[in-house]
């Protein structure tokens, strides 16, 4: 094989930070090539580099593609060279059709006139190679994410793409959705487009990947291959720089008796009065205890969070919630909180924070209450709890002054915890705590998780991430379409188990 | 450790936190100092007209109701809404009141409370749309725009409406009595070689400016005990100079004319109410983080839609303010009155630094950028410029101050 792209000591440094620093990386011809490293490590920017989004010149080192040395001036001149990526956060037009997404940019057209003849045969051809069936003038709100990401790439194909870049292709993508993705990876693989995966998910990395870069503050650590086999500890090991064999600190838990008791919930849709999204979901949480929900998207997870949480989703909510074996009110957000419970939402970003606000602000929204007198806020009082809560979970700022916006997901992440810690709850339900931070502060997430738990608090912890549950959890009640369908101690718990569960439920063969 | 180094590193510190401290808050001081330049330019090209004593007294009364109204738009645009009907609303108050006064011959203290409980009921009216039917505040308030420039109309029956009584006059057009000893003002005027001096106006001038700098010390000895990073010495005293140095002038040219304006004394509380309001008060709280994520805030525990709902109300209240005080000013109620004042209120707010998308702006700034275009209008019409440079002046300084707010955000992120 030989070599498709290789990058010589890319050196990229901002003011005040050297983001790269000599990274070196090569990819052959034809093979799957992940690059993987914690955020901030340094994996955007060096495809930003590749891509022209820092222009030649902004950079030193050298970049040879395809047997030359090239220097690009914008993006437009690396996709004339056939390096096309795809983003995390995907770049179609909703209110567009998929043939029109496909060829938005490069439209086929006859003296400035669409020829829909053509754009929709080839738009056709182009679908049927990533394995899609819908029409080409399918609206592409119309689709999910899964179907969406699959377009993007068809899209990439309709350029006559040399070297395919995924950004964290399946961060937003379901389990099966997933499979489907890596498995056209493969497909392609195999027809000789050369792809580089950026990815979280190292089970996905070692199914997909021929060659493995790990990338640690803006330098290259090492070069795996996968075929000898890769275990996922190894690569942990790089990414961190320290030996993580546990990526889930030590905990020795004794759950006391019956904290929060939730019994016959039932939630229907928003706007489809007739779908009901939560069917007669019963479970407890005892004191010092960590109970998982394991579930696919779309199973009811975080609409049974959010619809116990101050009914903040779904309508004709029913059922009740029991706090040491009292019943509680919790048909509004405030009413919740004064129960004891907190919800720590899955979006940190659109649901979680005020961004263009301080840590401070953000750090005593939900209890206000004690931070005041006579409706009048103590500032020097909100700057206490805030700095407390700083120390307390180790948020990396220079001052509790600093916007929230400016902080990296992790911080943001432990931002939203103290937000919630500082409403003194009992029951912490936490969505999706660890999605899209790096394995160090999910470390630090997980050992907070632990703190609290050992403080008697009740945790709920809802993930799409099944090693994070088994790893975390006491207990693990597996969610399908609204219904709990299992329920897996600790020690049961395997993610084939929890598979089956759910795919059992669907009714689909295994 | 060393104690040379820690000098040296702590002296480098405060260089470049001055830097810093500038760079993020360029807007700020950059409006005060626009505000001051074109004071500057002004008073030199119309040769003293400007600060001359009964200049600044029109001017205070002039640009009032815009003022008030800026406040309650301050809170409206915070928390991520809009509302076109004031200068509507405005009118019709002011059209309320002459009908009342004048046609039905009310009292004025019956007239005044209840015209202030119509604004407040018309701004009900408008945020109960708003905020729990979710109908976007632009053509909640585009309509209500329509409706009451409508309802003014039928009720004057398309005439002018007045004058009115003193009583009711005094409202804009009266001025705080000078309650100290005639001896002082007199032994006063006559040592400083003026005609009069309102020693009144001049003590509340000082004690505001005496107040204000207080209240700086004070935050800034607590920051300190808190160890915050905060603006240098040199800003802040120079800042704080420059403020009780114009508060004490102005009030000394007021003194020398005929005293405090009732309108200034109204104007002046709202303000400082306001600006504590929103600063530091739960509710003020609560309404920045309602605009800058409505979402979190709902989750947070905060109750969005009824925080939303008295946002509006607050408005109506003040726009009701507002027109009393066009009216008395005008003395006489017109079926134009208020006619397109809502975009003057609007444009005020947003030079003061608010944003579009909700949750940043000051009262403060609010009130700064009212006066910058008070200023902008007064001294261009003592220029002489015609009314049509004067809209195209307007409209590029609000382009401008954007321009600017967008541009430092860049450059920040």
């Amino acid at each position: 094989m030989t070599t498709l792209l290789e990058m010589r000591e890319i050196t990229k440094a901002f003011p005040g930070v050297r983001a790269l620093d000599s990274v070196s990386i090569q990819v052959r011809r034809g093979e799957i090539h992940a690059i993987c490293g914690e955020n901030g490590a340094g994996k955007s920017t060096l495809m930003k580099v590749l891509s022209g989004v820092y222009p030649a010149g902004s950079y030193d080192g050298e970049i040879i593609f395809d047997g030359e040395l090239v220097a690009f001036r914008d993006i437009r001149d690396s996709e004339d060279r056939g390096i096309i990526i795809i983003h995390q956060e995907l770049a179609l037009v909703p209110q567009l059709s998929i043939a029109e997404n496909i060829f938005l940019g490069n439209e086929r057209s006859r003296h400035g006139v669409v020829d829909w003849r053509e754009t929709n045969s080839r738009t056709e051809a182009l679908l049927a190679k990533v394995g899609l069936k819908e029409p080409p003038t399918t609206k592409v709100d119309s689709i999910g994410v899964g179907k969406q990401q699959l377009v993007e790439i068809a899209k990439a194909l309709s350029k006559d793409v040399k070297l395919l870049i995924l950004d964290e292709p399946t961060s937003a993508l379901q389990e099966n959705d997933s499979r489907r993705l890596l498995d056209l990876m493969l497909e392609l693989k195999a027809q000789g487009v050369t792809c580089i995966i950026i990815s979280h998910k190292l089970g996905e990395v070692r199914y997909v990947a021929d060659t493995v870069t790990v990338i640690r503050d803006g330098t290259t650590v090492s070069t795996l291959e996968t075929k000898n086999g890769l275990s996922e500890d190894r690569i942990v090991r790089d990414m961190v720089g320290r030996d993580m064999t546990h990526r889930f600190p030590e905990h020795v838990r004794t759950p006391g008796e019956v904290l929060m008791e939730v019994e016959g919930w039932n939630a229907w849709h928003p706007e489809h009065a007739d779908r009901q999204v939560i069917r007669n979901v019963s479970f407890t949480v005892r004191r010092g205890e960590v109970v998982g929900v394991a579930g696919l998207m779309g199973s009811g997870r975080t609409e049974l969070a959010m619809s116990i949480f101050g009914r903040s989703y779904g309508r004709n909510i029913s059922g009740t919630v029991r706090i040491s074996g009292e019943p509680v009110d919790v048909s509004t957000v405030d009413r919740a909180i004064d129960a004891g419970i907190s919800y720590v939402t899955e979006d940190r970003k659109s649901l979680g924070l005020v961004l263009d606000e301080t840590i401070r602000f953000n750090t005593t929204l939900a209890n206000l209450r004690d931070v005041s007198a006579g409706g009048v806020l103590n500032k020097n009082e909100e700057t206490r709890v805030a700095e407390k809560y700083r120390d307390a979970l180790a948020i990396r700022t220079p001052s509790v002054f600093q916007k929230t916006v400016n902080l990296s997901g992790g911080n943001q992440q432990k931002v939203v915890l103290a937000k919630w810690l500082n409403t003194t709850p009992e029951v912490l339900i936490l969505d999706e705590p660890t999605r899209g931070i790096d394995v160090g502060a999910k470390y630090e997430i997980y050992t907070i998780i632990n703190t609290l738990a050992a403080e008697g608090k009740g945790v709920v912890m809802i993930s799409s991430e099944m090693p994070e549950l088994i790893g975390m959890c006491d207990r693990i009640y597996v969610m399908s379409e609204g219904s709990l369908v299992g329920e897996l101690s600790a020690a049961d718990a395997t993610q084939e188990r929890i598979m089956s569960l759910i795919v059992n439920e669907q009714g689909v063969e295994t | 450790m060393v104690q040379g180094e820690e000098t040296a590193d702590r002296i480098t510190a405060r260089g470049k936190s001055v830097r810093q401290y500038l760079l993020s808050h360029l807007r700020e001081y950059g409006l005060l100092f626009a505000l001051i330049a074109i004071m500057v330019f002004f008073q030199a090209v119309t040769d003293g007209t400007l600060l001359r004593a009964i200049n600044i007294t029109n001017l205070l009364l002039q640009n009032s109701y815009i003022v008030i109204m800026a406040l309650g738009m301050l809170v409206v645009i915070v928390s991520g809404n809009i509302d076109l009907s004031v200068g509507s609303v405005m009118g019709f108050i002011g059209a309320l009141a002459a009908v009342m006064i004048v046609n039905l011959e009310q009292p004025v203290f019956v007239t005044v409370p209840i015209c202030l409980v119509a604004g407040a009921l018309i701004g009900a009216a408008q945020g109960y749309w708003i905020a729990y039917w979710k109908i976007p505040s632009f053509i909640v308030t585009l309509a209500g725009m329509l409706v009451f420039r409508g309802l003014s109309l039928w009720l004057l029956e398309g005439q002018s409406v007045g004058p009115f009584p003193q009583s009711f006059q005094v409202i804009a057009n009266g001025f705080v009595p000078d309650i100290l000893p005639a001896g002082i003002g007199e032994t006063l005027a006559g040592f400083i070689g003026v005609r009069r001096i309102n020693v009144l106006a001049l003590a509340v001038g000082i004690a505001a400016a005496g107040g204000l700098v207080w209240i700086g010390l004070r935050q800034r000895a607590r920051n300190r005990a808190y160890g915050i990073v905060d603006e240098p010495r040199s800003f802040f005293i120079a800042r704080n100079a420059i403020v009780a140095a114009a508060i004490i002038f102005i009030t000394y040219k007021l003194s020398t004319f005929r005293g405090l304006p009732n309108v200034l004394l109204t104007m002046g509380v709202l303000a400082v109410i306001y600006a504590f309001l929103t600063s530091n008060t739960v509710i003020g709280r609560r309404i920045y983080a309602l605009g800058g994520n409505q979402k979190a805030a709902k989750l947070s525990g905060i109750k969005t839609e009824r925080l939303t709902f008295l946002a509006f109300v607050n408005m109506g209240l003040l726009a009701a303010a507002a027109g009393l005080v066009f009216a008395a000013r005008l003395n006489t109620a017109t079926p134009k009155a208020g006619f397109a004042l809502e975009l003057d209120v609007i444009a005020a707010v947003f030079i003061g630094g608010a944003s579009m998308s909700g949750g940043v702006g000051t009262i403060v700034g609010a009130v700064v950028g009212a006066f910058l275009m008070g200023v902008l209008n007064n001294g261009m019409s003592i220029m002489g410029i015609g009314i049509d440079y004067q809209q195209m002046i307007k409209g590029l300084v609000l382009l401008a101050a954007v321009v600017f707010d967008v541009y430092n955000k860049q450059k920040q992120g």
